[in-house]
């Protein structure tokens, strides 16, 4: 039987506020347990919650890059349940009154423009962590990232590959790194990701039975979980069985899913409007604002630079990945003028040495500036494209300007064609029997003459010199 | 007239005159608790030794003429809000060795105005009662009738006051827990506006509708309170910014020409007919001062009790979910895994009526329940929000029984839930529509025990109530009769 998959996803985006949504306690990553806790997100008897507006704001700039409509006014509800790494026994999310509904994202596939449809983005507060004591039956509940403000982000149920799947997640992840409002990272678990997926057979209009998939910290391992999940789920089917609704954990060292809770054991959560908040309202002179302020998105970036510069739309995909990346890409482009030129070196050398040692552009040995001074030099034959990889890797190593690096190394271009000349001459004079055989027509030969000149002059002659001297006299 | 026995106002005059000190004033509170606490039981913890040594921090203040609107005077806490440093039960074993680390933004405001702090006062536990005999410390007893109730929740706080064990105390009424108490002890007590008074650092119930009040023993003190209790704070969400008039300057004001609805359907068959003689002469009283009474109706009266017995214990259900042995209070010993830690610990630390209400609003919230109950419930609150809303179009003030009956026995419904709840049934709407009320005292059964009246205002109209209660008060000329003991 031939077989479709469903895939909707529910993304968790924690912001990058600097304090909690409900309390003025610290958002940082990685203090000593519960050291970045008050009375009111440690749940203690009386006390009360009070919004951070900031948070709202952070909400809205990704309702408006993901095209979502925003409510007027949205109101906050109680998800109650009981657990330790969540004090008040509640979590205060939104329900039937989230802050943004109706939105989609764009996707690349198989060349074709898709869209992914959102349901909706609501804000809520993240719970503690506990950890347990290896040795002895104890648990440790640690508070600190109780209260830090998360963005639930749930799609519809369009997607069709796990690859598009993954894709959209990159997407999600790239346009709230761009706006600055999340970390992105997956293993501190600032972005994280849950799965829905049922199969259906092709051309049926219904859903199949879904499960949900857990515990997936990274795009491949959503990706690896959604593979074998639809395996999972095919091998039942063709095998007379029935897919059980329920969440499922992955498990990355075994690479299966497992189940953790049927729909039966699933919580009921009692939602209910918070009384103890009021409903937010989003004017629409907040929203403009706010749409005022936000920054170039990645898509439109990725557009501009094909049209712009005239790039690939490869190579505009590549630089826009990352905002910084994108901003070092312009300033050497500004300063050299060279659009395509510089595409090569970003993508070619500069990344490959970023990436060999995990940096980020931020960090870059390499200034705009100083790639640029060296793409000029290129240019106006300073040096030929081929020293320019020896300094370039120079410049990464030490960070020193390319002008510095050819002092150093004496590296300047010879373009001085009565030089050239004369060192040519030499060579003709010592190699009577190549010239024997280039003048009867082995062409071949013109290489062995142009690596003479280069090995005569470590190189440093202009290459596009030797040519034109080399086939004039050459010719005799 | 011994210190205790006197008014925050009669003793102001005295501490601006020199004629008293704080120290004597805390003393005098002191010697009558120690003679008559035993019988009574206001209070579920003591603070002798802060109160002595606020009351000497206060007589330093008066003597650099710092007199602040409560300087040296001695007032009890309900031990639903929190004090920073002192345990606070809220009347539960699951909260008996909690010791908050802040203060209650009104335990602020009142120690900023000079109050000193005589204890924490009794009450049904985390406030769901109506007679005060759900405290896990046990109950408290009507000054008036040792053997009956005093009412509830704030039982501890209407008897310290009542029995002269303190000048003025604090409350909270969710249903009624402070007019219902006042009027059963013979005080006056006021629910603010939902929104006046800041909730942060009060123990909730239902947050919806719990606002905190004072009980005092004449409505002049009570406007001397609320000018402390009432304002904006920025800690609570629901806190309103409104002005905040001097409520003193309308104590005394005279009520000519103000209408005073009467709404007819509180005054039922089943109510006891010595209190509605009491209202019906303070009607005629009130009509003598040139107020005008004109019948209204709230049609939505007979919901109320559904829908508060929905509401309230839907939100209790969620408020009390961190009482989970975690992190404070009550953890039960020997628990073989977390769930079983959860249900030993709620199940030792809640009483019947708590785990009575716990299960009422679980249910009430449950897939396939909610639209059933919470929500028809919500809406049906608008209804009645809008009763009072038209009714109030047409008068200044409403006027009705505080209770349907005086003080009940001890004992005589705790195990009747349903006939317990109904005590509150005057006062419920109150809270359900968010508008202010002051109960205050009317009258004496043949058998002795105190009768109330409640007047209710409009949204933020707390001005009102003081007016049209100090000028009932002035007039009627109550017999200053107090309690036994």
């Amino acid at each position: 039987m031939d077989f479709e998959t469903v895939i909707g996803l529910e993304v968790h985006a924690q912001l990058l506020t600097e304090t909690k949504i409900f309390c003025s306690c610290s958002t940082k990553f990685g203090g000593a347990p519960n050291s970045h806790t008050c009375p009111v997100c440690l749940g203690m008897p009386g006390v009360l919650p009070v919004l951070n507006r900031k948070v709202v704001e952070y909400a809205i700039k990704m309702a408006l890059a993901t095209n979502c409509r925003i409510n007027k006014s949205c109101s906050y509800a109680r998800k109650n349940y009981f657990y330790p790494d969540l004090p008040k026994g509640y979590q205060i999310s939104q329900y039937a009154y989230p802050l943004a509904e109706h939105g989609y994202v764009l996707l690349d596939v198989d060349g074709e423009q898709k869209k992914i449809g959102l349901t909706r983005i609501h804000m809520e507060e993240d719970a503690g962590k506990l950890m347990h004591d290896e040795h002895n039956p104890v648990s440790y509940v640690d508070l600190n990232r109780t209260g830090v403000p998360l963005i639930e982000i749930v799609s519809e149920p369009d997607m069709r590959t796990p690859a598009e799947a993954s894709d959209y997640l990159k997407r999600l992840h790239e346009i709230l790194v761009y706006l600055e409002i999340c970390d992105g990272n997956m293993e501190e678990g600032s972005f994280r990701c849950d799965a829905n997926v049922s199969i259906r057979p092709k051309g049926q209009k219904e859903f199949g039975t879904r499960t949900e998939l857990k515990n997936m910290n990274s795009f491949r391992n959503v990706q690896r979980a959604l593979e074998y999940e639809i395996k999972r789920q095919q091998y039942i089917v063709e095998h007379g069985g029935a897919i059980v609704q329920e969440t499922r954990l992955w498990d990355d060292a075994q690479g299966v899913t497992n189940s953790m809770r049927s729909k039966e054991e699933a919580h009921d959560y009692r939602y209910f409007p918070d009384p103890d908040l009021v409903p937010v309202i989003v004017d629409d002179e907040w929203v403009e604002k706010i749409r005022r302020e936000l920054p170039e998105l990645p898509l439109v970036k990725r557009e501009r630079f094909v049209n712009d510069y005239q790039i690939p739309a490869y190579d505009a995909g590549v630089l826009t990945a990352d905002k910084a990346l994108a901003h070092y890409y312009e300033e050497v482009v500004r300063l050299c003028l060279s659009p395509k030129a510089a595409s090569n070196w970003v993508m070619g050398d500069v990344l490959k040495f970023l990436n060999e040692e995990k940096r980020d552009i931020r960090n870059c040995p390499i200034t705009a500036v100083a790639l640029a001074e060296m793409i000029k030099l290129i240019e106006d034959g300073t040096i030929s494209g081929k020293m320019a990889k020896e300094i370039v890797e120079d410049m990464y190593k030490t960070g020193k300007a390319p002008q510095d690096v050819i002092a150093e190394k004496g590296m300047v271009q010879i373009t001085d064609e009565g030089a050239l000349g004369a060192v040519i001459q030499k060579i003709i004079d010592a190699s009577p029997n190549q010239i024997k055989d280039y003048r009867g027509g082995k062409d071949k030969l013109f290489g062995f003459f142009v690596g003479q000149v280069m090995k005569a002059t470590q190189g440093k002659a202009n290459p596009q010199l030797v040519n034109e001297l080399l086939k004039k006299m050459l010719a005799g | 007239m011994e210190l205790n026995q006197l008014t925050i106002h009669e003793l102001q005059e005295k501490i601006k005159n020199g004629a008293v000190s704080a120290g004597q004033i805390t003393e005098s509170v002191f010697q009558r608790i120690d003679k008559v606490e035993k019988r009574v039981h206001s209070y579920i913890r003591l603070l002798k030794d802060e109160a002595l040594a606020a009351a000497e921090k206060a007589d330093n203040d008066i003597k650099k003429g710092n007199i602040k609107p409560l300087t040296g005077i001695p007032v009890a806490l309900k031990d639903i809000v929190c004090t920073k440093g002192i345990t606070t039960t809220c009347g539960s074993h699951i909260l008996h060795n909690f010791v908050p680390p802040y203060n209650a933004t009104v335990v602020e405001r009142l120690s900023d105005a000079g109050a000193v702090f005589v204890g924490k006062a009794n009450m049904d536990e985390f406030a769901m009662g109506s007679s005060t005999e759900t405290s896990y410390f046990g109950p408290t007893y009507n000054p008036w009738d040792l053997t009956r109730i005093p009412g509830g929740s704030s039982g501890g706080s209407a008897t310290a006051v009542a029995a002269d064990e303190c000048i003025a105390s604090i409350g909270s009424d969710t249903g009624g827990s402070i007019r219902q108490p006042a009027a059963l002890c013979g005080v006056v007590g006021m629910k603010p506006t939902y929104g006046r008074v800041s909730r942060f650092g009060l123990i909730a119930f239902a947050s919806s509708l719990d606002q905190i009040g004072p009980f005092t023993k004449d409505v002049e003190d009570c406007a001397i309170m609320m000018n402390v209790l009432a304002g904006y704070d920025p800690r609570e969400s629901t806190s309103v910014q409104a002005a905040v008039p001097d409520y003193r300057q309308f104590a005394g004001r005279d009520i000519k020409g103000w209408k005073i609805g009467i709404p007819r359907e509180y005054f039922i068959e089943g109510i006891n007919p010595e209190v509605e003689a009491a209202v019906k002469k303070a009607i005629a009283l009130l009509e003598k001062q040139g107020a005008e009474c004109i019948n209204i109706s709230l049609p939505h009266t007979e919901y109320c009790l559904a829908v508060y017995y929905i509401i309230a214990p839907a939100e209790a259900s969620s408020n009390l979910a961190r009482f989970d042995g975690v992190k404070y209070g009550l953890r039960a010993a020997a628990a073989r895994d977390l769930l079983d830690m959860y249900k030993k610990t709620r199940t030792q630390g809640f009483g019947n009526e708590v785990k009575r209400r716990i299960m009422i609003g679980t249910y009430a919230l449950s897939a396939g329940y909610y639209d059933a109950y919470y929500k028809k419930a919500s809406q049906v609150r608008a209804l009645i929000k809008r009763d009072f809303d038209e009714a109030l179009k047409k008068c200044d003030v409403i006027l009705t029984p505080t209770t349907p009956t005086p003080a009940f026995k001890i004992g005589e419904k705790t195990d009747n839930p349903l006939q317990m709840y109904l005590s509150d049934l005057f006062t419920i709407s109150t809270n359900l529509a968010g508008i202010p009320g002051i109960s205050v005292p009317c009258g004496f059964t043949a058998g002795g025990l105190p009768i109330g009246m409640q007047f209710l205002a409009g949204h933020f109209a707390e001005d009102k109530l003081i007016q049209i209660a100090s000028a009932y008060e002035r007039t009627a000329g109550m017999e200053k009769r107090r309690p036994q003991l």
